[in-house]
């Protein structure tokens, strides 16, 4: 078992200085705080034009005409093109299934798809000139929940279907559809002393990444393109850009440019193919900046779900069945939809034992906007349905809430519904039991300042609409289960190239992987595993770039475990070869060369007693050891798709939150005063890191919780608040305090025993604040987020 | 048309700019100054925060015309700015609205050239190197404007209070950090500089 404690005191040593377990700096933090780091929205090229995407005004309509000759003709602008355009017969993309247009053919899906590009040589030339495109779009009619969608005589969102989920499916809207059933629930219910049941709605969520899509094509002499883009995944961004190009993937070379955050919202393509088209067609260099309204129609979404749950529990707090239905809204096109149905389904019991379950998730197409990949991932609908039916099993018991979940917690060993044990530690109880003894915030806060009330601190702040009357306080817990990593049989590998060589007399390492920097500060953990395993002091971390092989997708928690596995397997191996090499050097000069366990630190060849047998310069001198390796972490297996049993999950998270809120119960406002989170990280190779993920993932699913959702018209599918001014994410002043206790229990399968952390906290802090509020305003309150009409029954 | 400002100290011109630009546009594909970013292009975000004759605005709201003769403080010249402040201001703190440079002042300062590997962190200004510290930086795309508003939040308040800074930054988004780390490094460039008064 692993070491326990706050973030402070996690700090164990290790030998080598800036090594696993420290909290060492960014290596990219200078440069983003003088303003120099180059995101991809900075990208600058001579002779540069500007890119535009004409997009969708209407949710579902087939396009009668396109007329692009204003639009051509208009100075400035060097091309214009349409779907007629593409250069070869493959016209779609996709992460799983290709239904994806470039650009609209035909018909469009959903509003804002885009439809026609400009290239031009200011960005407002480009805009005006966009604008004089004309389209006849003939409209029809909108699905947008599971009754249109399925209704006889449904428009059907993608006709003539034949990827391999159709078989599986009962209806054509539906992308896909996963069963898990286990045990009897029907039978086990028998046994229930109390059931209740829920019906839940969870809102459309966007990742809301501040760095706006970007990037820039520049052709190239040989035929072929290199993009600057930021990406979640630079091989999988190849692997659907190059088909339609009609180019092979070396010809298409892509390196990272600066990542402005992501969150799922960079898996999908946005402008990538759109800006190689219009470099390819131009012969110039090629820009694309989406502004804020564009990005909330460039990238797909949190899925909404509704979601309906029944549980049992006997009279002394034990759960006996449950039973649930999870319907996912995943727009017109399919995205990461299939994957977020598996997690949905295979997470949906959470972290309790529950034996007799009966469970099915799907997902519809509609003509909603898009949905897919973002924090959490099908994981957080879920928790939060599962997560308030155990506040009404406990209220219904007469029991604790959170006595009554630690009554019921997994725990290692533990049979998920797919039937699959949990492996590691499974530290549910224990997360509760920490968060809820950490000391509360005082009562009254806003009392505590001096004679007059601050009303900063109060709901509704500067506002100035209560003096603290009317406002009352409530205490909410919640627990998640998340998996890490990607599942269901996906081969999911990562690549590292790490070099080791002597510069200026000093040995210095290089780490070369294709990961995607997206804020995560994946960098910075690259570079201590590397001075940890080879004992050098100076790391030097490559750009990413398709120059070496797949790191998998920044997502899924999984880029620290998967990809640092893969740079910690390739320092080993340079490691062995760097003491293969002294051997035949030195070897015969001292008798430990053969006969003890040796180690680089420190720049020297050590053996494991620290006595010191070369330097790493000499063993080297002016050669260098360059190794490229995979690694892969345990395979899965994929679902059953009748019964949902398979071991489809590698790892799992857990964390746990209590939430603290004023509820202004006259206006309808909320104050969260408080979110503290307990965490198990496994190790924490970077506790300043791992503190700051946990919690930026708490405040995403606050947002959920109390103010974020995209508004779509039920009746045109139109998007209501593509914008900052009307899509409401949290300020500072919004944000509570985020204490955090983190948890150290190694998982024995994973490279130092670390744990995916980046989701989990974005799952249960969203049923922690409803509970709270549940629990100051004794509402039920089964939809997120929750705006002040819910709060006082208009 | 032609504008004609002072840019991190140094006088610029910029010709052929379209009326409908902003000083965002012409900063960052004129100026070659992509240090303010253009996360919304509505003033709702503030990853565009830059001090137009000391008052933080957000660039993106700002014709460039707006601007003629007019002194401009980036987040590129930020560190520049922190240590000339004594010269600009004798004296400590000042009242809000009054801080700013002047003219006369700010034409003496070099802004500092771009893009060495083997920066002294001595050279940041001591809100850019509290970020740094207190891991308040993640993807950073939020940190430009934070610190050129946390900086001057600073300056014109040098121990805030909690409420202080979360009123000061509250124009300011960021989607990354949780905003704590962030509160973190406020606070400690205000305890460095309280240490070494």
């Amino acid at each position: 078992m692993g070491v326990t404690g706050s973030p402070t005191n996690i700090n164990q040593g290790t030998r080598t200085k800036g090594g696993i377990g420290e909290s060492t700096l960014r290596p990219d933090g200078i440069l983003k705080v003088t303003g120099e780091f180059a995101y991809s929205s900075d990208m600058w090229h001579e002779d540069m034009l500007w890119g535009h995407t004409l997009r969708s005004t209407v949710a579902h309509a087939e396009i009668a005409s396109i007329d692009i000759s204003e639009a051509l003709a208009t100075s400035g602008v060097y091309a214009v093109l349409t779907y007629d355009d593409l250069p070869t017969a493959m016209k779609n993309y996709g992460l799983e299934i290709q239904d994806t247009p470039v650009l609209a053919h035909g018909r469009v899906r959903h509003h804002g798809e885009p439809v026609a590009l400009v290239a031009a040589d200011h960005p407002e030339t480009a805009r005006r000139a966009a604008a004089k495109i004309r389209i006849d779009y003939r409209e029809l009619p909108v699905v947008t929940d599971e009754a249109s969608a399925t209704a006889p005589g449904a428009p059907l969102i993608h006709e003539g279907r034949d990827d391999h989920h159709i078989g599986h499916v009962p209806h054509p809207n539906i992308v896909h559809r996963q069963p898990i059933v286990r045990g009897d629930a029907e039978a086990a219910k028998a046994r229930a002393d109390v059931v209740v049941t829920g019906d839940y709605y969870f809102g459309m969520q966007d990742q809301a990444f501040l760095g706006p899509e970007s990037g820039l094509a520049v052709p190239a002499e040989d035929g072929g393109v290199d993009l600057y883009v930021a990406t979640q995944w630079l091989h999988s961004d190849l692997r659907q850009i190059a088909p339609v190009l009609g180019l092979p993937e070396d010809k298409v070379r892509m390196t990272l440019s600066g990542v402005g955050g992501a969150f799922g919202g960079r898996e999908d393509l946005s402008m990538q193919i759109h800006a190689c088209l219009l470099a390819l067609r131009t012969g110039k260099p090629v820009k694309i900046v989406y502004n804020r309204f564009e990005s909330f129609f460039g990238h797909v979404h949190r899925h909404p779900a509704r979601l309906h749950y029944e549980h049992g529990a006997t009279r002394d707090g034990k759960l006996t069945h449950m039973k649930c239905r999870i319907v996912l809204d995943g727009g017109a096109y399919a995205s990461a939809s299939p994957a977020v149905v598996g997690n949905a389904s295979s997470l949906a019991v959470g972290p309790y034992v529950i034996e007799d379950v009966d469970i099915e998730a799907l997902a519809l197409y509609t003509n909603n906007p898009p949905c897919g990949a973002m924090r959490g991932f099908g994981a957080v609908q879920a928790c939060f349905a599962y997560e308030a039916q155990m506040d009404k099993l406990a209220a219904e018991l007469g029991m604790d809430p959170v006595r009554f979940r630690q009554l019921n917690a997994m725990e290692q060993g533990t049979l998920l519904p797919t039937g699959q044990q949990v492996d590691s530690p499974a530290p549910v109880a224990e997360l509760l039991r920490r968060v809820k003894a950490m000391p509360m915030p005082p009562e009254r806060q806003w009392e505590s300042a001096g004679e007059h009330p601050d009303v900063r601190a109060l709901p509704g702040g500067l506002s100035n609409t209560t003096h603290g009357e009317g406002v009352v306080r409530g205490v909410g817990y919640a627990v998640g289960l998340k998996n890490v990593g990607f599942s269901e049989g996906f081969d999911d590998y990562s690549t590292a190239r790490v070099r080791m060589e002597v510069i200026g007399g000093e040995p210095v390492a290089t780490v070369h992987t294709a990961m995607a920097e997206v804020g995560q500060g994946g960098v910075t953990v690259h570079a201590q595993i590397a001075r940890t395993e080879l004992g050098v002091a100076q790391v030097t971390i490559h750009p990413a770039d398709t120059k070496v092989g797949s790191a998998g997708s920044t997502s899924a928690s999984r880029q620290t475990y998967v990809t640092g596995g893969a740079v910690k397997n390739s320092c080993e191996a340079v490691r062995e070869q760097v003491l293969e090499m002294g051997r035949r050097k030195f070897g015969t000069y001292h008798p430990a060369w053969a006969t003890a366990e040796l180690l680089l630190e420190g720049g020297k060849v050590v053996t494991d007693g620290g006595e010191v047998l070369a330097d790493v310069a000499d063993v080297l001198e002016d050669e260098a050891v360059d190794i490229e390796l995979e690694w892969r972490h345990r395979p899965t297996e994929a679902f059953d798709l009748r019964t949902g049993q398979g071991n489809g999950h590698v790892q799992y998270s857990f964390a746990a939150h209590r939430a603290v809120v004023e509820v202004d119960t006259e206006l309808g406002l909320v104050k969260v005063i408080e979110l503290a989170c307990a965490q198990d990280v496994g190790k924490a190779l970077n506790p300043l890191s791992v503190v700051g993920q946990i919690q930026g993932g708490t405040i995403q699913g606050m947002g959920i919780a109390v103010m974020e959702e995209i508004m779509v018209d039920p009746v045109t599918a139109k998007v209501r608040n593509p914008s900052f001014t009307d899509y409401l994410l949290p300020t500072i002043l919004d944000t509570p305090t985020i204490p955090v206790d983190v948890l150290e229990l190694a998982d024995d399968h994973a490279p130092y025993g670390l744990r995916g952390i980046g989701e989990a906290p974005t799952l249960s802090s969203t049923p922690a604040v409803l509970a709270a509020i549940r629990n100051a305003t004794g509402l039920e309150l089964n939809r997120t987020p929750v705006r002040p009409e819910h709060l006082t029954g208009l | 048309m032609r504008v004609n400002f002072t840019v991190n100290g140094r006088r610029h011109e910029a010709d052929d700019v379209w009326e409908g630009e902003s000083l965002l546009y012409v900063l960052r594909e004129r100026m070659g100054l992509p240090g303010s970013k253009n996360a919304c292009e509505q003033g709702e975000c503030g990853s565009c925060t830059v001090r137009l004759d000391g008052v933080p605005v957000c660039s993106c709201l700002v014709a460039a015309g707006q601007v003629e003769g007019r002194d401009v403080v980036t987040v590129e010249g930020l560190a520049d700015f922190a240590a000339h402040r004594s010269d600009a201001h004798p004296g400590t703190g000042c009242a809000p609205g009054a801080c700013g440079t002047a003219l006369d002042s700010a034409r003496r300062w070099k802004a500092a050239p771009a893009g060495e590997e083997t920066r002294d962190t001595g050279e940041l200004s001591p809100i850019q190197q509290a970020f740094i510290d207190a891991g308040a930086v993640q993807c950073g795309f939020c940190t430009p404007g934070l610190l050129v508003a946390a900086d001057e939040l600073l300056e014109r308040t040098p121990q805030p209070s909690d409420a202080d800074i979360r009123e000061a930054l509250s124009g300011n988004l960021c989607r990354c950090t949780g905003y704590e780390k962030i509160l973190d490094a406020v606070r400690l460039a205000a305890a460095r500089a309280e240490e070494t008064v």
